[in-house]
């Protein structure tokens, strides 16, 4: 999968989330829950969306890696590759 | 460790005097009354505390940034300052949409020693439900950021006429009559304020509740209520002298005014803020770095750390953790014993709600816990459980029996009234007790058990909301002819908001129509109160008199037996 593909990913699961937002604006080191108004509730959903789409399991501990789209990207970039 | 500062349950019960806290606290100078800032701020700062840290803000970016109750002192009265500046009376009501910044603390203590009412609202809302709110609460002041201002407050202003001033938080300058800049104010006003006679029953907070037929209500709660937060700080929160506590409720709530804000300042200790919302690690480095002795959290939380594979006492420097507490919705067993394993000691849990302004029924250190149970009632309130009747109240004197958990009139924080809804109000009573809404039962040892709510009220994450408020905002949407909002059980947040939506003529039920709903709900009210789920209904459930019948509703979406459908409107 390209970073492109994961990216387009990405934005579809969000915008399901929050469809009144446009993912694909986000800066790439913007607060994503902040920028979408997404609470934790809804961010636990984007987690398992992901599992679920990309087959990524992302546990707790690493929640802190997926708050911007550059280190979210890049996280699950590795991560596909393993 | 320290002995607990409640050692015998029963007999600090049996001997505990309203009168003995007020006599701890310091009253105002020259008899002037009892003002909550006071003695959260000042005659700390006049004492041995005023060099001590009274809190100490993780900012976002993980810097750290410390007030001491000395400055917390110049800061406060320079808040006051400017409100007296801007020509404000004393009981009018001062607002903050903001995160947890210092601004909000600020704004909040600046208010008491004002006498204005201070009300904080939850930042992640959305403008129709901060609408509401400013417009019920007759707001004078709003105190807020410019990213706030732009996005949810500009397209208000002119509903909401009495609002005479938004401050703004991260503005060098006046943006017009109306928006000003709150750091200049603040650098202009003086830092010494004489905080003028206080009547114990004197308005001080206004917090907003949700109700099931009406729009949020907002609860007003009086100076004395101090006394509350003084003694659940000291017998529930145990705090003792140089303690490190961490409250992680945000004030948008009563749990983080009360005790995010008021009754660790009473305490002396010194309190830790996080900006940033939940997050495993830095939480626990948070715990571990700041040695936090005390720990007041949700279930929410505990439930997110659980899911983690770590013992978190063997990967982090726990050891100051004496106290883990737990309060927004019932705290399930196994939280109690993971506690025990995790930190080394449990995670206790205790009941109170936005009316009560403080811990109401709790679990004491000193005290064996009985997982699950929310504890007993702490020592000057009396509670039990009753059988309500539209003319009457027997409260059941064996145990076991199911009812309505009630409390008796009378004790210091209990609010005073539901603004300008004297009717309301009436209705919480009946004879000398406070009707809570929640039901529960007492076993033959005395422990409370929670059972449900008696209403439609639904507690998402911790937060109560009022199926009647999203219901209403649902229907300004063209598609919608009617909507009902129920909680659903969802076990990460205890119940998730789903709508049950009746569509207009000419609209089709579609995965975008969802979409396009639930977008306008989270617009119009911000994720914390718009359905996370929405079903299409031909048409609701109602009575023979037009009520909506959301239990049905509940009962069908759940696969539950549907109960007494006499008054069901066949249609």
């Amino acid at each position: 999968m390209t970073e492109e593909e994961i990216k387009t990913t990405i934005f579809q699961l969000l915008q399901r989330i929050a469809p009144e937002t446009d993912p694909s604006r986000l800066m790439p080191e913007e607060n994503i829950r902040e920028a979408l108004n997404i609470d934790s509730f809804d961010a636990l959903q984007f987690i398992v969306a992901i599992n679920e789409k990309l087959n990524v399991d992302i546990p707790e501990e690493d929640y802190g890696k997926t708050s911007n789209l550059k280190s979210l990207l890049a996280y699950l970039t590795k991560k596909l590759k393993e | 460790m320290k002995e607990p500062n409640l050692t015998d349950y029963a007999k600090l019960y049996q001997q505990f005097d309203w009168q003995y806290v007020r006599s701890q606290l310091a009253g105002l100078p020259n008899g002037k009354g009892l003002n909550i800032a006071h003695e959260a701020v000042d005659r700390h700062a006049s004492g041995d505390l005023r060099n001590k840290v009274a809190l100490r803000f993780h900012r976002k970016k993980e810097n750290v940034e410390d007030y001491t109750y000395g400055d917390l002192k110049t800061q406060t009265s320079k808040f006051a300052n400017l409100l007296h500046g801007l020509k404000l009376k004393e009981g009018d009501r001062v607002f903050s949409l903001l995160g947890r910044v210092p601004d909000l603390y600020i704004a909040a203590l600046g208010s008491l020693k004002f006498k204005a009412v201070f009300c904080p609202l939850f930042s992640v809302f959305g403008p129709e439900p901060i609408f509401q709110r400013l417009s019920k609460g007759d707001a004078k002041v709003l105190v807020t950021n410019t990213s706030f201002y732009e996005k949810k407050i500009k397209g208000l202003l002119n509903r909401l006429p009495s609002l005479d001033f938004i401050l703004l938080t991260d503005s060098s300058d006046d943006l017009d009559m109306k928006a000003l800049s709150l750091t200049k104010l603040m650098e202009e006003a003086s830092g010494e304020f004489i905080i003028p006679s206080t009547d114990p029953e004197d308005p001080a907070l206004l917090h907003f509740t949700s109700g099931t037929t009406g729009m949020p209500k907002g609860a007003l709660h009086v100076h004395q209520a101090v006394l509350t937060h003084f003694a659940t700080g000291k017998y529930v929160l145990d705090f003792q002298k140089g303690d490190i506590f961490w409250c992680t409720a945000d004030p948008g709530w009563v749990t983080g005014t009360s005790y995010g804000i008021i009754s660790p300042l009473v305490n002396g200790v010194t309190s830790i803020i996080d900006e940033e919302e939940f997050d495993a690690l830095r939480w626990y480095s948070i715990l571990e770095k700041q040695k936090v002795n005390v720990w007041y959290t949700a279930p929410t939380a505990i439930r997110r750390l659980m899911r983690m594979e770590i013992v978190p006492k063997e990967k982090y420097d726990l050891s100051n953790l004496r106290l883990v507490l737990s309060v927004g919705e019932p705290l399930h067993p196994g939280a109690v014993s993971w506690g025990q394993k995790a930190f080394g000691v449990p995670v206790l849990d205790n009941w109170w709600q936005t009316e009560t302004g403080g811990i109401m029924i709790a679990n004491y250190r000193s005290m064996e816990v009985k997982p699950g149970s929310m504890g007993k009632p702490l020592p000057g309130i009396i509670a039990a459980i009753a059988d309500v009747e539209e003319a009457e109240i027997k409260i059941y004197d064996q145990p076991e029996n199911q009812g309505h958990l009630v409390l008796k009139k009378g004790f210091p924080s209990l609010f005073r009234g539901y603004l300008h809804e004297e009717e309301r109000y009436k209705k919480c009573f009946k004879g000398n007790w406070y009707i809570s809404g929640d039901l529960a039962k007492i076993d033959k040892d005395g422990y409370f058990w929670f059972i449900g709510r008696a209403d439609d009220i639904i507690k998402t994450s911790g937060h109560m909301v009022g199926p009647f408020e999203v219901e209403s905002t649902l229907m300004k949407h063209p598609a919608v002819v009617e909507a009902a909002v129920i909680g659903k059980p969802e076990p990460s947040i205890g119940e998730l908001v789903k709508a049950f939506v009746v569509l207009k003529e000419g609209f089709e039920p579609t995965d975008d129509m969802r979409q396009e709903l639930i977008g306008f709900a989270r617009k119009t009210m911000g994720p914390a109160v718009a359905p996370k789920e929405i079903s299409f209904i031909e048409s609701l459930p109602k009575t023979k008199s037009g009520k909506i019948l959301r239990r049905l509703l509940k009962a069908r979406e759940l696969g539950l037996p549907e109960g007494d459908l006499s008054t069901l409107e066949k249609g």
